[in-house]
């Protein structure tokens, strides 16, 4: 039941922040706050649980909601949490928190539906990450999408619409096809064996010829792969980073792409293995163009958000080559840098937003010198910046380790080449670096640092980041919980 | 007492944050700063002699703090390897970092990054002796990226001049470019070998892998990769004398003592490999021979004091990947433990000298010091006669006749080798003593403003000292070594010279080089003027002076190109594919608009030609 609460608790937390902005700005801050910490409590509640208790629930789900929802068709409402969903799920309230705590203090209009889009967008994605239905799951897939392009649309830049239609048309397009992707197996799976059901379990091992896989495999791959963003899809997510905010930022660079590494996990090799692994080296050698593309643009941007945004889809790259190359060391990296890059690209981005707060700009070019004037913000950016290069000791640089470490035995060549990634990832790394707080302050910046609520943000981050560095073992457990569900290829 | 291992590196590592995080005034920083070192270097020393008194099992203790992380077979630790070696290496750079941190509370003493300087400083240490400290190869990545971080960070360190922080910038990523080769090497390693552990590492390769096998040749090219970057040799030295942006300090700790002999270290950690691998240890010979004659001609023609410590830097360790080459593995070592105290003298006099002439570089306009700086002047004295080798007396002349002598005798010596380290010994003396005589002798170019303290002049006597007394160790010290590096004497035959024979010319060339240092650059400067005034000689005074056309070539091949294809795709081309469907869209939508014209006769003519066209279709097909 904990599950359900996890989703109702953000829905009706929604609702009720919506309604008390009409009473109180701060009233409906606090809901929503408060919403967001009961789910983590909640999950919490859920790891320690299941965690604590060795090996229980090895070969099980840790939990089950399985109610028959629309018996004609077989959709059921059926939510379960195995270690893959839990750790993703305490990301997403992390961030979710994160989220709210650095909406605080902006001025923000219509700030009751502001904060409905943010919990209800954040209710979608626990429900793709707990969903055990693909039709709940495209539902949960479809709900993050419209409170995401009204958080753009609404609450964007110059050139918000612009964005935000691109990034609807890119999302729903792709979406679509994972409908169509759906039905099809939903049918296919209705001739071999006379049932129609949408639930995973059941669909798994559904018997297909490797053609008609291959066409349904694809339709879920695309989906994925827009959202993730892979090369050559990823052109919406530059757009939208460039014109949303901060808050929504952290959801969409950090959560949104983690939705679509969980995707491609559970439901790509599980539900068509031969498939999957006839498409590796297609999917691998976009993973890699992926990494350098992201790398090499991100080096030519002028624009803060989009140079972030180009690191990230770099960074992505590495989940998709992790989970492609079928090894149980590179998919654990995948999980890995997916965490670790939700945590320190929503830090980067949260470090961008405190610039242009104060700066009121975004274009690197105009910064300089920062480090004089706000060394403690500054000296958070340097931080985060090092977490992006794979700098040892954080987070990041565990996932990708292992991701190239795994990767190697089987694609040496390609391992090579993602590791120049690594590489490329210095370049653009450094130069924000160089641009943004190094040389001489010119302007002459005079402007306040760190506030208490901002520094105790980051700095939280920073702590988990060097956490996952120098002792990820928790994740790699409990993550191994989750492994027993997912077939042979990754072990 | 072995068991105290662990604080070694975490002392620094705490006062780092501490550093970082909180607010102190500047007696108390300082303070943080030089008792945690102290605190690491006598802690190395209780190591050192518990180990030495009673030696653990196999000569080597391992002390595991906790398991890093376990993913199917791969299973790196958090946890330190002591043995000869890797003591040898924490002595020295504690004790080293110690010294220079205590010249630091007054050199740095009015700058208004003072906090930042030492957490930086502290965060480097900590980095150093994990690298140096690891059991592997993982661990030591940590400690080595950490030292890069922190090399990058400190030559930026005085980051509003844009100059600093491009140089910094320039030594992060072309030791990141070897770091990558390493990564790959490790990738390797694991691949054939499963495991990432340095000792087991060292057992398995020869189970696994043939001598001259193909995979460990790869190897240890790869790690090779790291090294050369790391360590500034050859093709990847460019960083490093525009490494000599930041503070002296910095300069004397980072870049002359310790982080760049981290190549050195891990070469000789990894020796076993190496010997498997004849191609790849030739390869290191190779490098150190070629490097340290283009860094010693190159370092005769700077005119800036840290611009030639650099080139001398590179050079001397050229010496040590030399010894590594030809299989000296414990005279590089000896060489790296000499080199740590005079070459780190010389940057610290020589920041005496520059602070003193108020941040002048220019050693011509140096000149007749020795009587206002009488202890700059005679501890530079001794560290560059230790640093040119001057025979019987100074440390340097131990550890270089032992590598020379290495070159022609070791398994992998020839006289090929021997010759080159013999010019490499005129080569030193000759800019050693063009330096020293250009600052310390003849009239004086500028007025002295400041005077240094004890803190700068303690450290400056106590290197002194060790840079005289650090070479009468050489016996008990291959000794010690041993077990760790296993010293192969003459191949008894092959050599055409012996031991004395080999050290009586290399005084001989040390006396050539200062006989020919004092006629040219203080007995009659206008020979040396002489030398470069006619076209080929300016040429090459040009060429040496740039490092060998070396950083224009990779600005050409490599840093242009980079940039020119981010630059020209900074719009993103393949946005504009979509942005050309919705352009179609757009565009079929006018053309579609076009057809709602209102006229009743186009709308009749239209139903016509596709009632017309729909009944041809019917009936042909």
């Amino acid at each position: 039941m904990i599950l359900l609460w996890l989703i109702v608790v953000l829905v009706g937390g929604g609702l009720l922040a919506w309604l008390a902005a009409r009473i109180h700005p701060l009233l409906c801050r606090w809901i929503s706050l408060a919403a967001v910490l009961v789910d983590l409590a909640l999950a919490l509640f859920e790891a320690s649980r299941h965690l604590s208790s060795g090996n229980a629930g090895m070969n099980t789900w840790f939990e089950q909601v399985d109610w028959s929802w629309i018996p004609q068709f077989g959709i059921h409402f059926h939510l379960a949490l195995d270690g893959l969903s839990l750790l993703l799920v305490l990301l997403t309230l992390v961030l979710g928190v994160v989220s709210v705590v650095i909406s605080w203090s902006a001025h923000i209009k219509a700030l009751g539906f502001y904060h409905l889009n943010l919990l209800w967008i954040l209710a979608g994605i626990l429900g793709v990450f707990l969903s055990l239905d693909l039709f709940l799951f495209y539902f949960s897939w479809e709900l993050m999408l419209i409170p995401m392009y009204f958080l753009i649309a609404i609450w964007g830049g110059e050139r918000r619409t612009y964005a935000a239609v691109k990034f609807f048309l890119f999302t729903q397009l792709s979406g679509l096809l994972m409908l169509i992707a759906i039905l099809a197996l939903y049918f296919a799976h209705y001739h071999a064996t006379g049932v129609y059901t949408f639930q995973y379990t059941a669909l798994l091992g559904t018997p297909l010829s490797p053609h008609t896989a291959m066409w349904i495999m694809l339709g879920f791959f695309i989906a994925f792969a827009v959202k993730l963003p892979m090369f050559p899809f990823h052109t919406w997510l530059p757009d939208a980073c460039a014109e949303a905010s901060t808050a929504t930022n952290v959801i969409l660079a950090g959560l949104l792409a983690t939705t679509a590494g969980y995707g491609m996990i559970r439901f790509l090799f599980p539900l068509f293995p031969g498939a999957f692994r006839a498409f590796a080296p297609v999917a691998m050698t976009l993973a890699v163009i992926t990494i350098l593309y992201g790398a090499i643009l991100a080096f030519s941007q002028t624009n803060l958000m989009r140079l972030l945004a180009y690191a990230s889809i770099s960074h992505l790259g590495f989940v998709l080559l992790g989970i492609f190359s079928g090894s149980g060391i590179a998919l654990q990296g995948a999980v890995m840098t997916l965490i670790a890059h939700g945590i320190s690209t929503s830090a980067l981005f949260i470090v961008a937003g405190s610039i242009e707060d104060r700066t009121h700009t975004r274009e690197i070019g105009v910064m300089g010198g920062l480090w004089d004037t706000v060394p403690r913000l500054s000296g958070a950016g340097l931080f985060f910046a090092l977490a992006s290069l794979g700098l040892p000791g954080l987070g990041d640089f565990v996932g990708e380790f292992l991701i190239l470490l795994g990767t190697y035995r089987a694609h040496t060549a390609m391992t090579v080449v993602a590791a120049c990634g690594v590489l490329a990832a210095t370049f653009y790394a450094l130069r924000f670096v160089q641009r943004a707080f190094q040389g001489p302050n010119l302007r002459p910046w005079r402007l306040p640092d760190l506030a208490l609520r901002e520094g105790l943000t980051l700095g939280a981050m920073m702590v988990v980041l060097l956490w996952l560095g120098l002792y990820p073992q928790p994740v790699f457990h409990t993550f191994a919980q989750a492994a027993n569900h997912l077939p042979a290829l990754w072990r | 007492m072995l068991g105290l291992l662990w604080l070694i590196p975490a002392i620094p590592f705490a006062s780092a944050l501490a550093l970082a995080v909180l607010r102190f005034p500047r007696k108390v920083v300082a303070w943080i700063a030089v008792s945690s070192i102290a605190a690491s270097s006598i802690i190395s020393l209780l190591v050192t002699f518990s180990f030495l008194h009673a030696p653990p099992a196999g000569n080597a203790y391992t002390e595991v703090l906790w398991t890093w992380m376990r993913v199917g077979d791969f299973r790196p630790e958090i946890a330190f390897y002591l043995d000869p070696l890797s003591l040898i290496m924490v002595v020295v750079v504690a004790f080293v970092s110690f010294l220079i941190h205590l010249y630091s509370t007054e050199f740095m003493a009015g700058d208004d990054g003072y906090s930042r300087f030492f957490a930086y400083m502290n965060l480097f240490v900590a980095s150093m002796l994990t690298l140096l400290l690891a059991n592997n190869l993982l661990l030591l990545y940590l400690g080595w990226e950490g030292v890069g971080l922190c090399s990058y960070l400190l030559i930026g360190f005085w980051y509003r001049d844009p100059e600093n922080g491009l140089a910094g910038r320039k030594a992060f990523i072309v030791t990141r470019v070897g770091d990558t080769a390493m990564l790959i090497g490790l990738f390797l390693l694991f691949h054939d070998l499963g495991t990432l552990n340095i000792q087991e590492l060292m057992q398995r390769a020869p189970q696994h892998w043939h001598l001259g096998a193909g995979a460990a040749v790869a190897a240890g090219l790869l790690l090779l990769g790291g090294a050369v970057g790391k360590s500034a040799q050859l093709p990847l030295q460019t960083w490093l004398p525009d490494a000599m942006a930041g503070p002296t300090p910095v300069s004397a700790l980072i870049h002359a003592a310790t982080m760049v002999t981290a190549g050195v270290y891990l070469i000789a950690r990894t020796h076993v490999l190496y010997s498997l691998a004849p191609p790849a240890q030739f390869a290191v010979a190779v490098v150190g021979a070629a490097t340290l004659l283009i860094a010693g001609f190159s370092a005769l023609t700077q005119w800036d004091l840290k611009r030639v410590l650099a080139y001398s830097t590179i050079s001397q360790i050229g010496y040590m990947f030399l010894a590594l080459g030809v299989g000296a593995w414990p005279a590089a070592i000896l060489h790296f433990m000499t080199h740590a105290f005079f070459k780190a003298l010389l940057f610290l006099a020589a920041g005496v000298v520059i602070q003193a002439l108020h941040e002048e570089h220019n050693i011509f306009r140096m000149g007749g010091l020795r009587k206002k700086l009488p202890v700059a002047f005679w501890t530079f004295l001794i560290a560059g006669c230790s640093l040119a080798g001057l025979p019987l007396i100074t440390a340097g002349a131990f550890s270089k006749d032992w590598i020379l002598w290495g070159a022609a005798s070791a398994a992998n010596g020839s006289m090929g080798f021997w010759i080159v380290a013999l010019i490499g010994i005129l080569l030193t003396s000759l800019y050693t003593f063009r330096m020293i005589f250009l600052v310390f002798f003849g009239e004086m170019h500028s007025e002295v403003t400041k005077k240094p303290g004890m803190a700068m002049l303690i450290p400056c006597i106590v290197l002194a000292f060790l840079s005289i007394a650090g070479g009468y160790v050489k016996t008990p010290f291959a000794h010690f070594l041993e077990t760790a590096l296993p010293w192969n004497a003459a191949a008894a035959g092959a050599v055409h010279i012996s031991e004395i024979g080999s050290e009586t010319v290399a005084g001989l060339v040390f006396l050539l080089g200062l006989v020919l240092a004092y006629v040219l650059f203080l007995r009659s400067r206008s020979y040396a003027a002489s030398l470069t005034d006619n076209a080929a000689g300016a040429a090459l005074h040009r060429f040496w002076f740039s490092d060998w056309g070396m950083d224009w070539l990779y600005d050409r091949l490599l840093v242009r190109p980079y940039a020119w294809a981010a630059r020209i795709d900074k719009g993103d081309l393949i946005d504009g594919f979509y942005s050309g469907i919705a352009e179609l869209n757009v565009l079929a939508w006018r053309v579609l608009g076009l057809t709602e014209s209102g006229r009743l006769r186009w709308y009749a003519a239209g139903i016509a030609a596709g009632s017309i066209i729909y009944i041809a279709v019917v009936l042909f097909l």
